[in-house]
């Protein structure tokens, strides 16, 4: 039998109620929206669970929305698999713009100690708790945080590749 | 000796102070990397060493990361197939096609039954270089030259192929949404049934001198096992977890580009050593082989080789020239003006090291939000430390190159 999406969400409703919220079925994927502050438990309730059994953490990313209200200026985003029913589930929280910080998981999964890092390396999101939370593939002497879309990919004073000139507003690119 | 190599504050300089064995002899520090003809790729580790024995182990990687991420978000996405083939560099067809296909997923486009089979088949030839390239290395880091330069005649075979397919060897570019950008010639395949018949017998040698070799098996059975669970939680995919023993193959479990179409098995070993990744790439050939020729002999009648996508296909370039509404479609793609949904899209395929993914959001414009790799290299690396506690220096190398840890995939 197949874990059924209303299955998963009446099971994440009655065990963290507000905590959850926001469910929709993203084109393949089932995903939902989580608080933050509860990031451990929900993960840890989704892997353990005899019947949601998410197991296996696919995949751990951040993503900067700047033009969000203040306290959802960055997100995390899961994807975690449940291997025996071949389900995928993906998993948002979203943290504020002053201080970005969630708790790890890396005592759930090893897997999400470097996902971590590289997620810290590039957003400046503080994981609480992590244990070697340090830049993983820029150098450690960087002082920014370089997938933050304020951070420019190249010198911003070059003229010969202005978006205006093609028609576009920078902000349409 | 060992403060001329560490920094006075690093941890290891503590422990080589405090620790001193009984027999007078002190731990010592080992750089192996990172440019190393060992390590096949730039990336470094601080061993602590007592004598031969790794006791931890301490891996620096980010050496030729190239900010792929940052450079996709001010792309059209057209343009950001060249940096997918530049991640795991060995098998750059497999990342080619899963870009391709993140793409229509997003656009809902149905790719035509021949371009997916051709697609199945030049995918297939990728992981067919992917482990050649592995297994051969490993034949070479443990003494073997001659199973490498036998079998490694064959990749060049199968660059021919790529050759004749899109012009490029090995950051091939290769395909455009909704299929490929030109019919596979005659050649490419007269040069595919050729590898067919030549390649078996060539991978059958290599595989006697290998599988029962006593020198092969004693430097590698036992050698960086992992048991199934640490696999799983260190989020090893691809060869290294079914080595292990866990059948997750993204081919059966989420099928692509009409992988339900072909009788395939997936092949598991046990104990997750060094011999048993050894194995299970070699049976994942001889799988590879079976749905090249399965793909060949279902392929459908015609010479369909993309989907009628205009708005995101280029028109041939005499109707460019000649046609009104090509030239339109020619410039709206060119120049990045192609209608994109808002969405957010999860796409995995099987690449030659395990499930390489691409999370992409979209905002409606004309380059990704946001696009997330999901690469299975630097995912399971970090249980490399791990693997190689306890090991001889030799085993680490060993252990190493049976991971196929390729640099540009450890660093995107």
């Amino acid at each position: 039998m197949a874990l059924e999406n209303t299955a998963i969400q009446e099971k994440l409703v009655s065990t963290f109620g507000d905590d959850v919220f926001n469910f929709q079925q993203e084109r393949d994927i089932f995903s939902l929206e989580i608080n933050a502050n509860n990031n451990t438990a929900i993960i840890l309730f989704l892997k353990n669970d005899p019947e949601l059994r998410f197991h296996f953490l696919t995949d751990l990313c951040g993503i900067h929305y700047p033009e969000n209200p203040a306290d959802r200026q960055f997100a995390v985003i899961y994807h975690m698999h449940n291997w025996y029913e071949n389900k995928r589930i993906r998993i948002k929280a979203f943290l504020n713009g002053e201080n970005p910080e969630i708790k790890t998981l890396s005592t759930i999964f090893l897997t999400s100690n470097w996902m971590e890092r590289e997620t810290y390396d590039f957003f400046g999101i503080n994981f609480i708790g992590h244990p070697q939370l340090k830049r993983i593939l820029n150098m450690d002497e960087m002082i920014s945080f370089p997938m933050r879309k304020e951070f420019p990919m190249e010198d911003g004073g070059r003229t010969d590749k202005d978006d205006r000139f093609f028609g576009r507003t920078v902000d349409n690119c | 000796m060992s403060e001329l190599l560490l920094p006075p504050e690093h941890r290891y300089a503590k422990i080589i102070k405090e620790q001193l064995n009984e027999d007078g002899n002190e731990l010592s520090i080992l750089n192996l990397g990172p440019t190393h003809p060992a390590t096949h790729g730039i990336f470094q580790n601080i061993l602590l060493m007592d004598g031969e024995r790794i006791l931890d182990a301490e891996p620096t990687i980010g050496y030729i990361h190239r900010a792929f991420e940052k450079i996709a978000e001010n792309r059209p996405f057209y343009q950001i197939t060249p940096l997918t083939d530049r991640m795991n560099y060995c098998s750059s067809p497999i990342n080619n096609m899963g870009w391709w296909m993140t793409l229509e997923k997003l656009l809902g486009i149905e790719v035509p039954k021949r371009a997916q089979y051709l697609r199945v088949i030049v995918m297939e030839l990728a992981r067919i270089t992917d482990h050649l390239i592995c297994n051969s290395i490993l034949g070479v880091d443990t003494g073997a030259y001659t199973g490498f330069l036998y079998v490694f005649q064959f990749r060049e075979k199968v660059y021919e192929i790529y050759e004749e397919i899109c012009g490029a060897r090995l950051t091939t570019n290769m395909g455009r949404i909704g299929g490929f950008e030109r019919d596979w010639s005659p050649e490419a395949f007269r040069k595919l049934d050729i590898f067919l018949e030549e390649f078996p017998v060539a991978w059958k040698e290599f595989e006697n001198l290998f599988e029962r070799n006593r020198i092969f098996i004693d430097r590698t059975v036992n050698v960086g096992a992992i048991s199934a669970e640490k696999a799983m939680a260190y989020g090893f995919t691809g060869p290294n977890l079914r080595a292990a023993g866990i059948d997750y193959d993204v081919r059966v479990a989420q099928p692509y580009s009409s992988y339900e179409d072909f009788d395939f098995k997936v092949p598991v070993g046990k104990s997750g050593d060094t011999y048993d990744r050894f194995c299970v790439r070699n049976a994942e050939v001889w799988e590879s082989l079976s749905i090249i020729r399965q793909a060949l002999d279902k392929m459908p009648e015609g010479n369909e080789y993309h989907a009628e996508v205009p708005d995101y296909y280029l028109p041939p370039k005499e109707d460019v020239y000649n046609n009104m509404e090509s030239l339109i479609y020619h410039f709206k793609i060119v120049m990045g003006e192609v209608p994109v949904p808002v969405a957010e899209i999860y796409h995995p395929v099987e690449g030659g090291n395990g499930e390489i993914g691409f999370y992409l959001v979209t905002d409606g414009s004309r380059t990704p939000y946001r696009l997330h790799f999901r690469r299975p290299c630097f995912i399971y690396y970090q249980a490399y430390p791990e693997m190689i506690k306890g090991a001889l220096l030799s085993d680490a190398i060993v252990i190493l190159s049976s991971l196929n840890v390729i640099a540009g995939e450890l660093d995107a």
